[in-house]
């Protein structure tokens, strides 16, 4: 017996000691969900193009990222809201931008909504979809829970100082919202524009459509940058990483699933 | 000292340490939730937090009504489902039921126990959702479905606590009760349900523990919403889930009134459970 838990203890010490290793090596990369799958995407690229480098992509949130970046947790922290003044002691770079979509059920008759009335709808102020034009339903409201880079970057394009009101859905994700939008025929609600899928239908806003090129011509409004935060000037793999990014190869890879390219 | 009588005094010993270290890491839970929760409850006002009605965290607002309210409503529903379900299930198995019957049927029920919450909650997010939406209105995410959803979690500890407690009521009693005539209903009403009523009041509470603690099913079916539901269709947040959902993103004050949320959420508990310990104690000495 004891020299079975003998036997057991030291197997552990030796997977504890390989725990180890594997995460000396490589870089961490943890913060906004909505820069996780581009995240993801990147470093699955990077790390095929050159072997032996490991970077490990982590969600959370943005709010989560920066403090990750700002306590030395993740080598970088993602944000997909811009920083506050009181962590802008941290080194900001824009790696992409997305625009925000305002998504509805495929079978929702109305095509264009105003900016304006979008903020009615989120604070409460219109309830049914016949005030806009639509069927005689109560309009279901999505949002983002409080302290999401999403949903801060909503309140800032689209409600300035208004309140989202009490009576909304509140999701954890851009994918939960896309699901309760995607099953739910009177549903509203916002994700990243890069995130629309054929499962939901995003607005128009006051005309515009939501497309890359209206968004690097600057007529849809609702754009926010995609932060990549370090505690430090880049330096060694996490510089190499950055570059990565920011190159004509890395900047592609986001284009095509769906974001806007940081220049 | 005879070597024999030291080496109990060392288990004896032992076991005190061990039992002492479980309770100590109670304390510590207690005394961590307390130490980071509080001194923003006295900042803004324990009024505030106990009946404020906004929830903007970002914003120094903190009223947790809507969610207490939220909890309790969500909590009661639940026992109003499970309740009359668990308890006929396990009228039925012990008074009724053929004894190889209930061999197949209690372990089944048993495995209930052991889905995963994230389970119910994507079962309750394909099905119940959509089922309410088009049938009673609504977004479908709400009181209700949350209720149903956590009142089917709740029946295997509340039937197989009321099964054990009904076993265990003597078997001269029934027959007794069957010797002066009465049916086997009549039995089970008035003679077998009261002599195990503390049992079965302890599966409730039981219950009704795992029906407020309960996080992850709860907040993919309940639609989260900050406010006090005003009908059964309306979504609704629980304590819970309002660290759950927003514990990634909190920093700051808002991790703070989190912790507060913890706080008055395990005041919560221990107020039920008092209540209702004290029920089943009177119950048993009546």
């Amino acid at each position: 017996m004891k020299r079975k838990l003998l036997v057991f203890f030291l197997c552990l010490l030796f997977l504890v000691g390989c725990g180890r290793n594997a995460s000396q090596k490589g870089i961490t990369v943890a913060g906004s969900t909505s820069v996780q799958p581009f995240a993801d995407k990147w470093s699955e690229v990077y790390m095929e193009e050159h072997p032996g480098r490991v970077v490990n992509v982590q969600g959370g949130g943005s709010s989560a990222g920066i403090q990750a970046a700002l306590s030395g947790a993740a080598d970088i922290g993602t944000s997909s809201r811009e920083l506050k003044p009181e962590e802008k002691v941290l080194h900001e770079i824009v790696v992409a931008r997305d625009g925000l979509a305002i998504i509805v059920h495929p079978s929702n008759l109305i095509n264009n909504l105003s900016i304006e009335q979008v903020k009615q709808i989120f604070a409460g102020k219109i309830r049914n979809w016949e005030e806009l034009g639509g069927q005689n339903k109560n309009i279901d409201v999505v949002t983002r829970e409080e302290g999401s880079g999403t949903r801060g970057a909503f309140q800032e394009l689209v409600m300035k100082k208004v309140r989202i009101f009490r009576g909304c859905i509140v999701e954890d994700s851009n994918g939960t919202v896309r699901e309760i939008v995607s099953g739910d025929p009177y549903a509203i609600g916002y994700i990243s524009l890069g995130l629309v899928s054929e499962k939901v239908k995003a607005m128009n806003l006051d005309g515009v459509k939501a497309t890359d090129e209206n968004i690097i011509t600057k007529k849809y409004k609702l754009v926010r940058p995609f932060l990549f935060v370090t505690k430090d000037e880049p330096a060694g793999e996490t510089k190499e990483f950055i570059d990565f990014v920011l190159s004509a190869e890395g900047q592609e890879l986001i284009r095509k699933e769906g974001l806007i390219a940081a220049k | 000292m005879t070597t024999l009588e030291r080496n109990e005094k060392l288990i004896q010993l032992a076991l005190l340490m061990i039992a002492l270290s479980a309770i100590s890491i109670l304390a510590i839970i207690t005394l961590f939730i307390f130490k980071e929760g509080m001194p923003i409850m006295f900042k803004y006002g324990v009024n505030k937090f106990l009946f404020g009605l906004d929830w903007y965290p970002t914003e120094q607002s903190f009223g947790l009504l809507p969610m207490i309210i939220g909890s309790l409503a969500v909590t009661a529903g639940s026992l109003i489902i499970g309740i009359p379900f668990g308890l006929a299930c396990a009228i039925f198995l012990t008074e009724f039921s053929s004894l190889r019957l209930r061999q197949i049927i209690k372990p089944i029920i048993e495995l209930l126990a052991g889905i995963p919450s994230v389970v119910y909650g994507f079962m309750g997010v394909i099905i119940l959702v959509p089922f309410i939406r088009e049938h009673l209105g609504g977004s479908g995410l709400s009181v209700l479905a949350a209720s149903i959803i956590l009142g089917i979690m709740i029946l295997p500890t509340i039937i197989s606590i009321s099964i054990d407690s009904l076993q265990a009521v003597p078997r001269s009693y029934r027959e007794g009760s069957i010797a002066l005539g009465a049916t086997k209903w009549q039995t089970t009403k008035m003679v077998t349900l009261p002599s195990a009523k503390s049992g079965i009041i302890a599966s409730i509470i039981l219950g009704m523990g795992r029906a407020i603690g309960e996080t992850m099913a709860v907040i993919m079916i309940a639609g989260n919403a900050v406010s006090i539901p005003h009908s059964v269709l309306d979504p609704v947040r629980t304590l819970t889930s309002n660290i759950a959902l927003e514990m990634g993103y909190a920093s700051g004050e808002h991790r703070q009134a989190l912790f507060a949320t913890g706080v008055i959420l395990f005041i919560i508990i221990m107020i039920l459970n008092t209540i209702a310990n004290a029920t089943a104690a009177k119950q048993r000495t009546k």
